[in-house]
């Protein structure tokens, strides 16, 4: 997975938690991000580095900017400071900070929505193919036509489509109405339609939220299935279960700002994120990952733009 | 004009849906944030998806049904005096009242309520106001009239669903309209063909363009006409020393002009769209608006260059000179008709295909939620320009033909021309290719029956009432499209959006 | 005579034909503020109100032709007035109620409620063109239109005092109604957060429809006005519409102050325009002036939001 010349330097991590000397081959690195609605500051200096391949999970209470975070990254905002370089497989670094988020999916950054956003009228199939056609090339003509290399990469992308409904487990849906889907199959639709962009960053925006134990279990294991084809992941989670069963890194936001950086288990005894979620320092916090879930964080949703 | 009782009956086909009884949605519902937020304060009026209607804090007033009535599984004489009921039945009165007036006298304004009192103050009153109270009747009866329909309507309805429903079955159907279309003109009479050239055929054309913008883009236009006009005169610019003042210096056959008129439309239309189009989608439909009417300005002012209000004269027709094959096309409008139903069935069969295309996709993707279109890698941007575009182009193709069948001046490029081409769209069904056809079919059949009825500018009169009864009760149309009609629906219940002009009113904001 | 000499009659005219656009520009702009929506058929309120105007005052006219003076002349303004306004907010009201209001309950895409008012614009624009006759509508003299002072060498005529003051004072009014009032505060309540607004009592759509029909009281009173220079005729709302419309754009959509900025500086822009080009392009200028301010500065000149700078 790791790629020689992929790699640049990069300036010293200011975290003490971070392991410094991990200079693994990277895929997405925030520095200093900053974002401010008026007077309300939604990030405030937000720095962040990710290795090619790690599932890496961004957690906090409501509110910490964690979307904020994901919306710089794709373009969706555009933060006042700050730069995201990100490595697409086969190039050297990217600035994504300006980019329209169309630009950024296609450079490889796809992403899913906190609220399921899916294109309700189209069909399972449909949706994928969006993903899968972003990079075709073929124009009215070619479509009007039926031209042989339109009708090629039709062929390719539901080919490609209907690999991925298969690897969400959605074989059984492809042609129904996305709106028509039970909630959690939504969710694994929507992985679907951004791994159809041909990622090598995916981005989720709480996958598990009102999910059952069971859909979590599979979406742990999905996550897993789709970093081991060499996707990087990065995830914001509520459920600490599915945080602590996939993350190979954690960083926590509070107020905009990274509080901890470090693998699962530092960021649980990290008495700043025990502070930061249940106001008090309290040990019996660190015991249970499940008691973090709890924190104030898990209620309420916040639009994803 | 209108008495909607959409907001009555909740309807006994109304699925449940995923709206819980506690809210639009959910906590985690599937809603777009900015639509989800939009419906908020409307469902808390009173909406669709409230299966009870009683619990509704302002409930019906007087242009809506009360809530409910229908629901209630006995049906109470006293209902009909319920004040919601007299309600409507006033509504009701008022819109007979109006219709008398619209189909009255005309006046002048040396007395202005002249037209308008002889209109009311006669016995055709009596007429328009029984009409309405009956429609109120069947209104109030609705319930048990819907359900009598269904059974009855329903073994009618089921085969030609299945037919549509099966495969194959549409080539059936389509079939059977084709004939129908070879056939028709040779059984009416010379101008009956004239209009089905000039009305009929050329608004088909210009409708299916316009679908592209309205239908699969979601966007509106309303300068549509524009482009039919640069097409014209490109041809009388290109085919013509005499026609025009100014001409090119050499003579083209108006074959040749067809892709230069695409061409030049669609220039016109990406310069004009793409400026507009970074904004909200609804600042297009007013940039259009004013440059439709600039076009017709300059068209009727430049004398010395279009030849002003006269119009161009002898723009030559249509003739063929090419490997053994001459022929020449004329007054007779037969030969015109046949062209055109090639063109016509070209354009739906070519626009077919691009809706079934990736970028046919990309449309449909923007118009259900454009954010998350963004978010998969559609270029929304360059995809609206696109359609624009397209629309244009299919709109000075129509211009070339126009203007080789007939006379032309600037008349027939004016803002109505334009609105009545988005009648036929809305009225046909927005994003059916099949609808939109049908609307220019029935539109223009309606107007060719009124020709000598009613004064042809009174005819918009009937055109407006059709946009604004059509949007109330039956938005997607004639002859809907089937993704389209899925769209409209659930937009209304709060999922995804359908069309592109950001989210729906009322304290939405992008 | 070169641009300079008449300067300032330009801008006289300008500033009058200006606050016209700034009272229809009124309408748009707070039917956006509160619905994000723009209302396309405002035109045909104007229209009605206009005709509503100038048949009430030519009704009182005396018959002989004899303009009348004095007190009589600032009745029949008032009376005009107020018809166009009533008209004006009747046609408003009408119009939120048929074509809007159905869409509305059953939360319909936007798309659905631009051709709607298309339609209702289709429809009233024509119907009443049937009523009234196609041609131009002349309003009589109501008072003697003499030079009442002169500006820099420039006349300013009674009309245009009259349509200024009144036009004026509408602005001023309303300003203060969306600014000062329990009302206005509702307005700005919804044009800011209409699911907040909800929560806290008020009551949307009252509001709405009050918007309306403050729109279409300023629009119709606009309308007599601009009759008393112009004439009435059925298709005459579409270019002041535009305008207007361009106006709300240019100060900035949804903002009550930019409406009026806009409108003044439209009127001026045109004014000048009208005068240095060709005077049948005018209406062109009003439309590039529109493509110029969405493609450099499209919240306008002075920000959007009703809400928040009213």
């Amino acid at each position: 997975m790791s790629r020689a010349g992929a790699h640049r330097g990069v300036p010293g991590a200011r975290r003490p938690h971070v392991d410094e000397t991990a200079s693994g081959d990277l895929v997405v690195e925030a520095r200093d991000l900053a974002l401010r609605f008026g007077g309300v500051t939604s990030l405030d200096g937000v720095s962040l580095r990710q290795r090619r391949g790690e599932i890496l999970a961004v957690i906090g209470p409501n509110g910490a900017g964690k979307t904020s975070l994901f919306n710089c990254l794709t373009g969706a905002y555009r933060p006042q400071e700050g730069s995201v370089t990100f490595w697409p497989r086969p190039d050297g670094p990217t600035e994504l900070v300006g980019r329209r988020p169309h630009a950024i999916t296609r450079l490889g950054v796809a992403r899913t929505f906190q609220n399921i956003r899916l294109f309700p009228a189209l069909s399972a199939l449909e949706n994928v193919q969006i993903g899968t056609e972003v990079r075709q090339r073929y124009g009215p003509v070619g479509a009007i036509l039926g031209l042989p290399h339109a009708r090629r990469a039709e062929r390719d992308g539901v080919r490609h489509a209907l690999s991925l409904l298969d690897l969400v487990g959605l074989s059984h849906r492809t042609h129904e109405l996305a709106a028509s889907l039970p909630y959690g199959e939504q969710r694994r639709l929507e992985i679907a339609r951004a791994l159809g962009t041909g990622p090598s960053l995916l981005l989720l925006d709480e996958p598990a939220a009102g999910t059952n134990p069971a859909e979590k279990r599979d979406l742990a294991a999905l996550i897993t299935r789709i970093a081991g084809t060499g996707v990087s992941v990065l995830l914001i989670e509520h459920d600490m279960r599915l945080v602590m069963s996939v993350a190979t890194s954690v960083v926590v936001l509070n107020f905009g700002r990274v509080i901890a950086h470090g693998t699962p288990g530092e960021v649980q005894r990290d008495p700043a994120v025990i502070e930061a979620y249940l106001g008090v320092t309290d040990a019996e916090a660190t015991d249970g990952d499940a008691d973090v879930t709890a924190g104030p964080g898990a209620a309420g949703r916040k639009d994803a733009r | 004009m209108s008495a909607p009782p959409a907001a009555g009956p909740p309807g006994p086909t109304e699925p449940a849906g995923p709206t819980g009884p506690t809210g639009p949605t959910g906590p985690t519902g599937p809603t777009g944030p900015g639509s989800g937020a939009a419906t908020m304060p409307l469902r808390i009026a009173g909406s669709r998806s409230d299966p009870t209607g009683s619990a509704e804090p302002t409930a019906s007033t007087s242009l809506g049904g009360p809530g409910g009535g229908p629901a209630r599984p006995a049906w109470h004489p006293a209902e009909l005096f319920a004040p919601a009921r007299l309600r409507q039945l006033g509504a009701l009165l008022l819109v007979g009242v109006l219709a008398a007036i619209v189909t009255g006298p005309t006046g002048n304004s040396d007395k202005p309520l002249q037209a308008a009192k002889d209109s009311i103050v006669d016995v055709r009153i009596v007429l328009y106001l029984g009409l309405a109270v009956a429609l109120w009747v069947l209104l109030v009866l609705g319930a048990q009239l819907r359900g009598a329909l269904e059974r009855v309507s329903a073994p009618v309805r089921a085969p030609i669903g299945a037919a549509y429903g099966r495969r194959g079955g549409p080539i059936v159907l389509n079939l059977a309209l084709l004939a129908v279309a070879i056939v028709a003109p040779l059984v009416v009479s010379t101008a009956a063909q004239q209009s089905m050239v000039n009305d009929i055929g050329i608004y088909a054309l210009l409708a299916l363009g316009l679908n592209v913008v309205v239908g699969y883009a979601g966007l509106l236009d309303l300068g549509y006409i524009a482009f039919f006009a640069i097409g014209a005169y490109a041809t009388a610019y290109f085919t013509s020393q005499t026609a025009m003042p100014w001409h090119a210096p050499f003579v083209l056959n108006p074959f040749f002009v067809f892709p230069i008129a695409l061409v030049l439309a669609a220039l016109a239309g990406v310069i004009l769209g793409a400026p507009t189009l970074r904004l909200r989608g609804d600042y297009l439909a007013i940039v259009t608006l004013g440059f439709g009417e600039i076009i017709h300005l300059v068209a009727n002012n430049a004398d010395n260059i279009t030849n002003g209000a006269r119009g161009a004269f002898g723009v030559p027709h249509l003739s063929v000179d090419l490997l053994g094959i001459d022929y020449k096309w004329g007054i007779d409008p037969l030969p015109y008709y046949y062209l055109l139903l090639v063109i016509v069935i070209g354009v739906m069969i070519a626009f077919g295909r691009l809706e079934r295309s990736r970028i046919g996709r990309s449309w449909a993707a923007i118009r259900e939620d454009e954010i998350a279109a963004e978010a998969t890698g559609v270029a929304t941007l360059r995809m609206k320009l696109l359609a624009f575009a397209i629309g244009a182009s299919v709109s000075g193709f129509a211009g070339v033909l126009f203007a080789s069948k007939q006379f032309f001046n600037p008349q027939s490029f004016s803002l109505q021309a334009s609105f009545f081409v988005v009648a036929v769209v809305i009225f046909g069904g927005m994003g059916s290719r099949l609808g939109v056809v049908v609307g220019a079919v029935v539109l223009q059949g309606l107007a060719f029956y009124l020709r000598d009825k009613v004064p042809p500018a009174d005819r918009y009169i009937y055109f407006g009432a059709v946009i604004v009864i059509m949007m109330i009760f039956r938005p997607q149309g004639l002859v809907p499209s089937r993704r389209r009609r899925r769209e409209i629906e659930l937009a209304e219940e709060g999922i995804g959006a359908a069309d592109s002009l950001g989210a729906a009113p009322t304290g939405g904001q992008r | 005579m070169g641009f300079l000499d008449q300067f300032w009659q330009l801008t006289i005219d300008g500033l009058m034909v200006g606050s016209l656009y700034a009272v229809i520009a009124l309408g748009y702009t707070l039917v956006y503020g509160v619905l994000q929506l723009i209302n396309f058929a405002h035109s045909e309120v104007f229209m009605l109100g206009s005709f509503g105007g100038l048949f009430a005052a030519r009704a009182l006219l005396p018959d002989d032709g004899s303009v009348p003076g004095g007190l009589a002349s600032v009745g029949l303004v008032a009376i005009g007035l107020g018809a166009g306004a009533i008209c004006g907010g009747l046609a408003a009201f009408t119009l939120e109620r048929v074509a809007y209001r159905p869409l509305r309950r059953r939360s319909a895409p936007r798309l659905a409620y631009l051709i709607s008012a298309i339609g209702a614009s289709l429809f009233a624009v024509n119907l009443a063109g049937k009523e009234f006759g196609r041609q131009n509508v002349d309003l009589p003299d109501l008072f003697h239109n003499g030079t009442v002072f002169t500006v820099f060498g420039a006349d300013v005529s009674t009309q245009s005092l009259v349509i200024f003051a009144v036009a004026v004072a509408m602005l001023i009014g309303l300003d203060r109604l969306v600014a000062g009032t329990r009302l206005g505060q509702g307005i700005r309540a919804v044009a800011q957060d209409a699911d907040t607004a909800v929560l806290m009592g008020v009551n949307v759509e009252r509001i709405i429809i009050i918007t309306f029909v403050v729109g279409g009281l300023l629009a119709g009173a606009g309308g007599f006005l601009y009759a008393m220079t112009f004439n009435a005729s059925y298709s005459m709302g579409f270019v002041p519409g535009v305008k207007a419309f361009t106006a709300a754009v240019l100060g900035g959509i949804g903002n009550v102050r930019g409406a009026m900025l806009g409108g003044l500086l439209l009127g001026l822009v045109e004014s000048y325009g009208g005068y240095l080009f060709q005077a049948s392009y005018k209406d062109v200028i009003a439309f590039l002036v529109l493509v110029a301010i969405l493609m450099i500065r499209p919240s306008g000149l002075l920000g959007e939001r009703l809400g928040r700078a009213a």
